[in-house]
């Protein structure tokens, strides 16, 4: 019977991703409610030294080290981690809610002829020992419960920072454990030729703890200076309406909403966005919600904790210097 | 060459979802169907490979039968012809089940390249088009921004959107390929073209006709199901601030950091 709670731990830039801790600290909570092990696996090229932080929190630690896995690619990975799976067996699979895990997962669970919820919210065992995923649909307007009664392992992506992420045991020593990874040149389809880093590259939206966004209300591409302003002052994230992105006054990279980025920052600040229902459903999960709008009606201001009925260029500047002097304070 | 797209009819995205009070499902009266909106990206880039290098464009969608209308929106825009995989017993299928009965129809069919949207935005699964990919054994980009293609037609050069920039991946074709905005500009229908759709083949195939027995198919071929639909959660109202604009600055920023403690 398949057995285990296996935590796919994201490598980017040289560092395991926050998303593989968060999971790890769910899964281990899990883990003890249905008396299974927990274990991570790793791949990438030069990061067994990333093992120990993992070992700290799971029973056991896979990692498959090897220059063709440097690279997500998606026959690579599904390959590595499919016979993993293949041979262990666990009855639950989780990986983030990321460009890779969402590239990934549905791969990896075709082959395995398996279950997957995707960019999950929630976690949970239910009575019946099955896992539980709670998933946004419809952008956020509904939420659905998805099981995968029968077929293992069952598989779930994870948004990022949702989860509590707990502190690592540090007593807890996991055992490491290689992987031979055995890949042939030939079922590997895609080849990456390059990589564009964008200009100023800060942290993705998916991925922002503070957003400032603007929309129609800024009236022209060249206003969106002080959205950067204030957003550079709180380390924030800069985002967009639909409208700001479809009149070319930002790319379309920065667009929240239900046909753009789905978003769940701590603070989310709307600066000239009426609130229409598909920007609702794409950042109505922020923990934190300003509203900065001159119509009172606007449909912003419903979902926002804090609102001010004011001018955005009278307000965002002034707003820019508070939060300047706070930050120097503190 | 020729392109398949996979797509789907969904709600319009300015819909307000209302759940049935058992929980069961969403209430559908009343509800505007569209393409979905990254489906339109992918019927536009087969219009623009065919414009530039021949061959057709054909749609492929699985639904009822107003789905229907989804594809003539398609053949409106340009697409050659289209095929409707409609059945009762498709009803209630997951990411799996749905690639499952896709990829059965894809193989009776001649193509070069299969073009997905990178979700469909009533589920938001995003699963169809990299399980379609692996039942049908080929390669797939997700998420592509640009695509062109080597001068002999035998390889694809795509542009990727990842997480603080983007990714240029050379793949053999033939490979699937799911749509993103900022792709392409996707075209409107013109009168035209509404009139010639008309004409246009919409063939309808079942189960029977894939040959896939009923257990393969719809929910009884799912992985996943779902046990029930809840309302999204609730947010306490609102603070509305009040005052001279330095003095509700003020107050904000104070309780940004002493109520909330988000900054």
């Amino acid at each position: 019977m398949a057995k285990g709670i296996w935590v796919f731990a994201e490598v980017k830039d040289g560092n395991v991703r926050k998303i593989g801790f968060e999971l790890l600290s769910q899964g281990k909570k899990m883990a003890e409610k249905l008396g299974e092990e927990l274990v991570a696996v790793i791949l990438g090229s030069g990061v067994e030294g990333l093992t120990e932080r993992l070992a700290e929190y799971a029973d056991k630690v896979y990692v498959a080290d090897n220059p063709a896995l440097a690279q997500y690619t998606t026959d690579a990975y599904t390959t590595v981690l499919t016979n993993l799976l293949k041979e262990h067996q666990p009855s639950i699979f989780l990986c983030g809610a990321t460009v890779v895990g969402k590239d990934l997962s549905p791969r990896v669970a075709a082959r395995l002829q398996t279950g997957l919820a995707t960019d999950c919210t929630g976690l949970a065992i239910g009575d019946n020992g099955l896992l539980v995923a709670r998933r946004p649909v419809y952008a956020g307007k509904a939420y659905v419960e998805v099981v995968c009664p029968v077929s293992r392992p069952q598989m779930a992506s994870v948004r990022p920072n949702v989860l509590e992420m707990l502190p690592a045991d540090g007593a807890k020593k996991g055992e490491v454990i290689k992987v031979e990874v055995k890949l042939e040149p030939a079922s590997l389809r895609t080849a990456i030729v390059e990589v564009v880093k964008a200009a100023g590259a800060k942290v993705d939206l998916t991925e922002a703890n503070i957003i400032v966004s603007g929309g129609r209300g800024l009236k022209g591409p060249e206003n969106f200076k002080i959205i950067e302003e204030l957003a550079a002052v709180l380390n924030a994230t800069v985002g967009a309406s639909r409208a700001a992105v479809d009149s070319g006054w930002r790319e379309h990279g920065d667009q929240v909403g239900q046909t753009g980025k789905v978003v769940t920052p701590n603070l989310y600040i709307a600066c000239g966005i009426s609130g229409a229902i598909q920007h609702l459903a794409g950042m109505g999960s922020s923990k934190i919600i300003v509203a900065i709008n001159k119509d009172p009606d606007a449909p912003i201001f419903q979902k926002a904790d804090y609102g001010i009925v004011e001018d955005l260029f009278k307000v965002v500047p002034v707003l820019t210097e508070e939060f300047k002097k706070l930050l120097s304070e503190s | 060459m020729n392109v398949i797209v996979c797509m789907k009819q969904v709600p319009d995205t300015e819909t307000l979802i209302k759940i049935k009070p058992d929980g069961s499902g969403i209430v559908k009266d009343d509800i505007k169907y569209v393409m979905n909106p990254y489906c339109e990206f992918a019927v536009e880039e087969s219009l623009r490979i065919k414009e530039k290098h021949g061959g057709q464009s054909v749609l492929i969608t699985m639904g009822p039968a107003k789905a229907v209308e989804a594809l003539r929106t398609g053949l409106a825009m340009g697409s050659d012809r289209s095929i409707h995989l409609n059945d009762p017993a498709f009803e209630g299928a997951d990411g799996f089940a749905t690639a499952k009965v896709l990829a059965e129809a894809i193989k009776k069919e001649p193509y070069d390249l299969i073009l997905c949207g990178k979700q469909a935005v009533d589920d938001d699964m995003a699963q169809v088009g990299p399980a379609l990919a692996e039942l049908l054994n080929l390669p797939h980009v997700t998420l592509i921004t640009k695509l062109e293609f080597s001068a002999d037609k035998k390889k694809a050069k795509v542009e990727r959107e990842v997480e603080g920039g983007k990714e240029v991946i050379e793949v053999n074709l033939p490979a699937v390929f799911t749509c993103q905005k900022g792709l392409n500009e996707p075209r409107y229908a013109s009168l035209p073209g509404i009139m010639k759709a008309k004409k246009k083949e919409v063939k309808a195939i079942n189960a029977a006709a894939l040959g896939l027995p009923g257990d393969q198919v719809g929910a009884a071929g799912s992985k996943t199901q779902i046990n029930r639909y809840l309302p999204p959660p609730s947010r306490p109202p609102g603070k509305v601030i009040s005052g001279e604009i330095l003095e509700a600055a003020q107050k904000l920023v104070k309780l940004l950091r002493e109520e909330a403690k988000v900054v």
